[in-house]
């Protein structure tokens, strides 16, 4: 790399450039080396604890699960991503699909007007505000996830309401509303943020200039406002998609197992079903799909959160 | 740039190649010594603090104590909630497991595997209060791997009330959770255990199968026609569960409840609800199974682990683990210490006719596979 800035090549009137140049490269040199180092602790970390890993998860997708369920290292094979195509699993990827997307529509629908209402109050109004959406935070989720078991329970505070308001038994808990509802809670606060953040950036200007131009308040906010917030809400969306599409805590849960997800599946595999290659197939395959939605994310142009 | 990155992926490719042939080779270091290291203890011997990993709510906790103070040791002891969640645990390494409580089938797995370190008798000495019925069992058939704990049925636990409305307090049958019909009145009051062995073998019992039959004639079919029948039973269950079977029938949250005995009696005592609930054993058979105690590969206090065997197979102590627990005792020289309730209870000690229809659920070997994602699609 360095022979570039050799100066013998160099006739003696270039010299003084080529001098230049050379300290200029010199120092660009310097600079990446500097970066480089900086960035090493990051770079040692993410290629030991997620890239090495990563590979190894790879390696067993395609290895044999032997007859009395052990991993084989050898007669490597791609049995397990074809079952990957097996009904069960298109039927639990489309379900965890499914309850993944109807939690970041509800928490989109839920959070953009809550965003917008922070977004708009004084500066103190809004820092409060921005510590009771953060508040769950400061206690354990799993704690929070076993309190809507009894929230939602049989003897619970909802079925009790609604016998007493003669309305009958209604049955939550154990079924995939039960974990809609868990998710929903866990993960609203993922989609405030990023839209707070990207509300509050907003120029107001341009949407008094949109309503000096006879642009009513929902044309105003379709044209302008919505169009300078996408990145808020495609942010907001990823960060609550990617991991109630992977979620296991809260189906296991609310859901009681009956409702089985791809993260709860995906621990079976290890847990039950002895079926490393399997098991280590469908991370790969849910990896690659968020990898895939993130690339998408950045190609539309919105790379800050 | 293109230099330091062939380098980078180059570095990487080695770092990968050593982890897989640590991993492959981390299994294999030193299966040998822990034999002899099994080999060489004495009679009360104890080598380190003993990591005793059991089923939930399965032992006395005085007798734990008991032992750390009669060796001066210390038990860490953890609990798991099925035979596969533990064998995957010791199948992954990396924690240290002294003593584990495999089932019967499970025994056949991890012997097969070369999982489990060959028990010293000589180390022992209480081994032979063991039952005959008990020595050389299928799933071991030398003996030389494991020493059984206790054993039990798996039926239902339900209550009386709806016993009596089903009709069934004489003929208690599977039809209670599998039959559409006599179970339409208990839709989402019924619960079942998360345990694809269990919950296959008990829809397979009410289909009229030999589970045995079924495991060693390979017969996929009627696993994936007992498959489709929990498929079909699963709207009408509120959920499934291993571990809180037994409290969520006497709480009340369901009225039916596929589970293990002693499971049920502890609740029932617990709750001093013996009045309104019963475990019976279907008229279409059940499951019997044994639990036994056998030293992983992950072992590092092997003779600590036998002195703890010989603890629990001492009449007195054996008695005590029964009388707490509520399974049957293999431990003979236990029965004297055992208390009346107990032993003259046909439901813990089944009398020869109805154990004649009870099966022990052999190793799945090739079916264990799709006995799990028949249970998977079911619970879908």
């Amino acid at each position: 790399m360095t022979s570039t800035i050799a100066p013998e090549d160099h006739s003696p009137e270039e010299a003084p450039a080529v001098a230049h140049e050379g300290l200029e490269a010199r120092a660009a040199v310097a600079e990446r080396r500097r970066g480089f180092l900086l960035g090493l602790p990051a770079m040692v970390y993410l290629t030991l604890l997620f890239v090495l890993p990563f590979f190894i998860v790879g390696v067993y997708s395609f290895a044999t699960r032997s007859a009395t369920g052990s991993t084989r290292l050898s007669d490597w094979n791609i049995d397990s991503y074809v079952k990957l195509f097996d009904p069960l699993v298109v039927g639990i990827v489309w379900r965890s699909f499914w309850i993944a997307s109807l939690t970041t529509v509800i928490c989109l629908v839920v959070a953009y007007p809550f965003a917008y209402y922070i977004a708009t109050r004084s500066r103190a109004a809004r820092n409060v505000l921005l510590v009771f959406v953060m508040i769950p935070f400061w206690s354990n989720f799993l704690i929070r996830t076993y309190a809507w078991r009894f929230l939602l329970g049989s003897d619970g505070p909802i079925a009790q309401a609604s016998e007493a308001l003669g309305l009958g038994t209604i049955r939550v808990l154990f079924t995939p509303v039960a974990v809609a509802i868990g998710l929903i809670y866990g993960f609203l606060p993922f989609m405030i943020l990023p839209l707070y953040a990207a509300i509050e950036r907003m120029d107001w200007r341009l949407v008094e200039a949109a309503r000096d131009l006879y642009a009513d308040g929902w044309t105003a906010f379709r044209k302008v406002t919505l169009p300078l917030t996408k990145s808020g809400i495609l942010a907001g969306s990823l960060l609550v998609f990617v991991p109630s599409f992977g979620a296991y805590v809260t189906p296991e849960i609310l859901g009681g197992a009956k409702t089985v997800m791809l993260g709860s599946y995906v621990v079976r595999q290890f847990q039950q079903a002895r079926n490393w290659p399997f098991g280590s197939a469908l991370s790969i395959v849910i990896m690659i799909i968020m990898l895939v939605a993130l690339i998408a994310r950045q190609r539309s142009g919105a790379r800050e959160l | 740039m293109k230099a330091s990155k062939t380098r980078y992926l180059r570095g990487l490719a080695a770092l990968v190649a050593l982890s897989l042939v640590a991993t492959a080779c981390g299994g294999d270091s030193g299966d040998g010594d822990l034999n002899a290291q099994a080999a060489a203890c004495e009679p009360g011997q104890v080598d380190g603090d003993l990591s005793f990993y059991n089923w939930a709510e399965y032992i006395d906790p005085d007798l734990i104590t008991a032992f750390e103070a009669e060796y001066g040791i210390d038990v860490e002891y953890t609990e798991y909630e099925s035979n596969e969640s533990m064998l995957a645990q010791v199948e992954a390494g990396g924690a240290v497991y002294d003593l584990v409580v495999p089932s019967d089938y499970m025994v056949d797995t991890m012997r097969q595997e070369d999982l489990l370190v060959e028990i010293n008798r000589a180390a022992v000495p209480n081994a032979v209060n063991v039952g005959a019925p008990f020595e050389n069992p299928p799933y071991d058939p030398e003996g030389k791997f494991s020493l059984p704990y206790q054993w039990g049925t798996t039926g239902i636990g339900v209550s009386y009330a709806a016993l009596e409305s089903l009709g069934m307090e004489d003929a208690p049958s599977w039809g209670m959770i599998f039959d559409p019909e006599m179970s339409s009145a208990f839709a989402g009051r019924i619960s079942m255990l998360d345990d694809a062995p269990e919950a296959i073998s008990a829809a397979l019992k009410y289909l009229g199968y030999s589970i045995v039959d079924v495991i060693e004639s390979n017969n996929e079919a009627a696993v994936m026609e007992a498959g489709a029948l929990l498929k079909a039973t699963n709207e009408r269950l509120a959920k499934y569960d291993s571990v809180n079977f037994g409290d969520d029938l006497v709480n009340g949250e369901v009225d039916i409840a596929h589970g293990w005995s002693g499971g049920f009696f502890l609740s029932f005592d617990e709750a001093d609800a013996w009045e309104d609930y019963a475990y019976v054993i279907p008229v279409e058979g059940g499951v019997r199974w044994v639990d036994n105690m056998s030293i992983p590969k992950t072992a590092v206090a092997v003779c600590s682990a036998h002195t703890m065997m010989d603890f629990l197979l001492d009449a007195e102590r054996g008695a005590q683990l029964t009388n707490w627990t509520f399974y049957a005792s293999p431990n003979e020289a236990a029965t004297p210490f055992i208390t009346e309730d107990i032993i003259g209870d046909p439901a813990i000690y089944p009398p020869p006719e109805v154990e004649a229809n009870l099966e022990l659920i052999p190793n799945q070997g090739e079916l264990a596979l799709v006995f799990q994602d028949q249970f998977t699609q079911a619970k879908g």
